[in-house]
């Protein structure tokens, strides 16, 4: 079986939100179920210091573990690891995750900016990057390094989105590769992931 | 993964192999990922068009070490930072300090003095201060200036004083400073027993025989070698039965030297040296 896009097939998923955040992971971590395990990198600016808490309440609506993201590991495929609150989360060039308290970013810390400006540099093309809801403009400049380095950039569509003002800041800076409702995101995501069998 | 390195990552490798060669500062042991950002700003802050610039510029001998360092070591402090920790220092920690007849404390990474101050408050109040002799160290020299002179910024004391309270505290966080114009200067007699000092934790030593080593959200801007390195550095200035405290994402599990080690209290980062 030849396999379409298999050369620059996702090797993870990073995701950002902020106002509104919390229930658009619930309902896209529901609707996501790729058969290929890749890593899922989020930061919701919305998460309080109880991030264990917020891990338990997104894995009782998602098909992968969720848990916090741990410095010095590698992130491990079929599992959702969100950005520990204060500290940035960065994906090193050798793979492995990092922390830093350096200052907010975008005016956030986590920054999404800075996730997928790292993440973008760690993995080229092989990324594929989601900004949802929120009232602020962290992650367009994110999105626009992902999509400079070949990656894949989806935008929740802004008319739908619960506060529109962070994916028409990423569409306007970056634009999109892909726009989506929320109830579509999981699909699409799961599409993008799981790379399709040619039919002749 | 990238198969081949970037002209950023390359870029950044020069900057690091100018630094040793030029200034003798070995930052190859720092995660890369945070440095990239740190010196694309300090390019950006000294007007240079990018990485690559900034290293011609130490190449020809235009650039100053401490500027360098000031600018790559961007403290981000403040008070209490994570009260329950404070909370827990007070509960688990101080009372066994309070068994030796001098403690030695010894803050590695200290920036704008923020923590050492809020530590100097706990011994105070835990009535430990005057047998107590503090050791803040920190690379960025005019970070470390600005923690000896315990001057901060007003609009900082309102979320200083809930956090004082959340760590504990058991007066006032206003006893503490006096508060003039924009800005609040804290007690002198806070500092009387707080030394600071340059120290570089990559290549200086061990100085002291410590009780408590306090080194919170330094060792993730380390690479696992130098995390080990600087673990195994904690270990040997620290009097068996010590104590060791972490910033609260920071992990011991990677480092071999980390096996001295046991938790006293894992999720607040409190660890002690094995007493044998």
């Amino acid at each position: 079986m030849s396999l379409v896009g298999a050369v620059n097939a996702a090797e993870a998923v990073v995701m950002g939100c902020s106002a509104g955040g919390l229930h658009a992971l619930k309902v896209v971590l529901a609707t996501l179920r790729p058969a290929r395990k890749v890593p899922i990198l989020v930061v919701c600016h919305t998460a309080s210091d109880d991030l264990q808490g917020l891990a338990r309440l997104l894995e009782t609506c998602s098909a992968w573990p969720v848990r916090e993201a741990r410095e010095r590991e590698r992130p491990e495929p079929g599992v959702v690891q969100l950005a520990p609150s204060g500290y940035h989360l960065l994906v090193e060039p050798s793979g492995e995750l990092s922390l830093s308290v350096d200052g907010r970013v975008s005016f956030a810390r986590p920054s999404i900016d800075v996730l997928f400006e790292t993440a973008a540099m760690a993995y080229g093309p092989r990324l594929i990057g989601v900004i949802m809801t929120g009232a602020n403009h962290d992650g367009a400049r994110g999105l626009a390094a992902i999509r400079q380095r070949g990656g894949i950039a989806i935008v929740e569509t802004p008319a739908t989105a619960e506060v529109a003002t962070m994916p028409q800041a990423a569409l306007t800076l970056a634009g999109a590769d892909h726009q989506a409702s929320l109830e579509r995101m999981g699909a699409l995501i799961t599409q993008l992931i799981d790379p399709r069998p040619i039919h002749p | 993964m990238i198969d081949a390195p970037l002209p950023e990552h390359q870029a950044l490798e020069a900057f690091i192999e100018a630094m040793q060669t030029h200034h003798g500062m070995d930052l190859s042991g720092y995660a890369r990922a945070s440095l990239q950002r740190r010196v694309e700003q300090l390019a950006l802050r000294d007007g240079h068009a990018s990485i690559e610039a900034l290293v011609k510029a130490i190449r020809r001998g235009g650039t100053s070490l401490p500027a360098l360092v000031a600018g790559l070591s961007v403290p981000v402090t403040e008070m209490f930072r994570n009260p329950p920790i404070f909370q827990r220092l007070r509960e688990a920690v101080l009372p066994v300090l309070a068994s030796w007849p001098h403690i030695t404390i010894w803050q590695a990474g200290c920036a704008t003095g923020e923590e050492v101050y809020s530590l100097a408050i706990l011994l105070k109040e835990a009535g430990l201060y005057e047998r107590s002799q503090i050791f803040a160290t920190d690379i960025n020299e005019a970070a470390l200036a600005k923690a000896q002179e315990g001057i901060f910024p007003a609009r900082e004391a309102r979320a200083w004083s809930l956090a004082y309270r959340q760590a504990g505290g058991s007066g006032s966080f206003s006893d503490y400073y006096h508060a003039a114009y924009e800005h609040i200067r804290l007690d002198s007699r806070l500092k009387a027993n707080i030394h600071f000092a340059h120290h570089n934790l990559v290549t200086d030593g061990v100085f002291c025989e410590a009780q408590l080593v306090l080194c919170r959200n330094v060792l993730i801007y380390f690479n696992r070698e130098l995390q080990n390195a600087v673990l195994g550095r904690f270990r040997d200035s620290l009097v068996r039965g010590g104590f060791l405290c972490l910033g609260n994402r920071e992990s011991l599990s990677f480092a071999p030297a980390a096996k001295a080690f046991v938790a006293v209290d894992a999720e607040a980062r409190i660890y002690r040296l094995q007493t044998s």
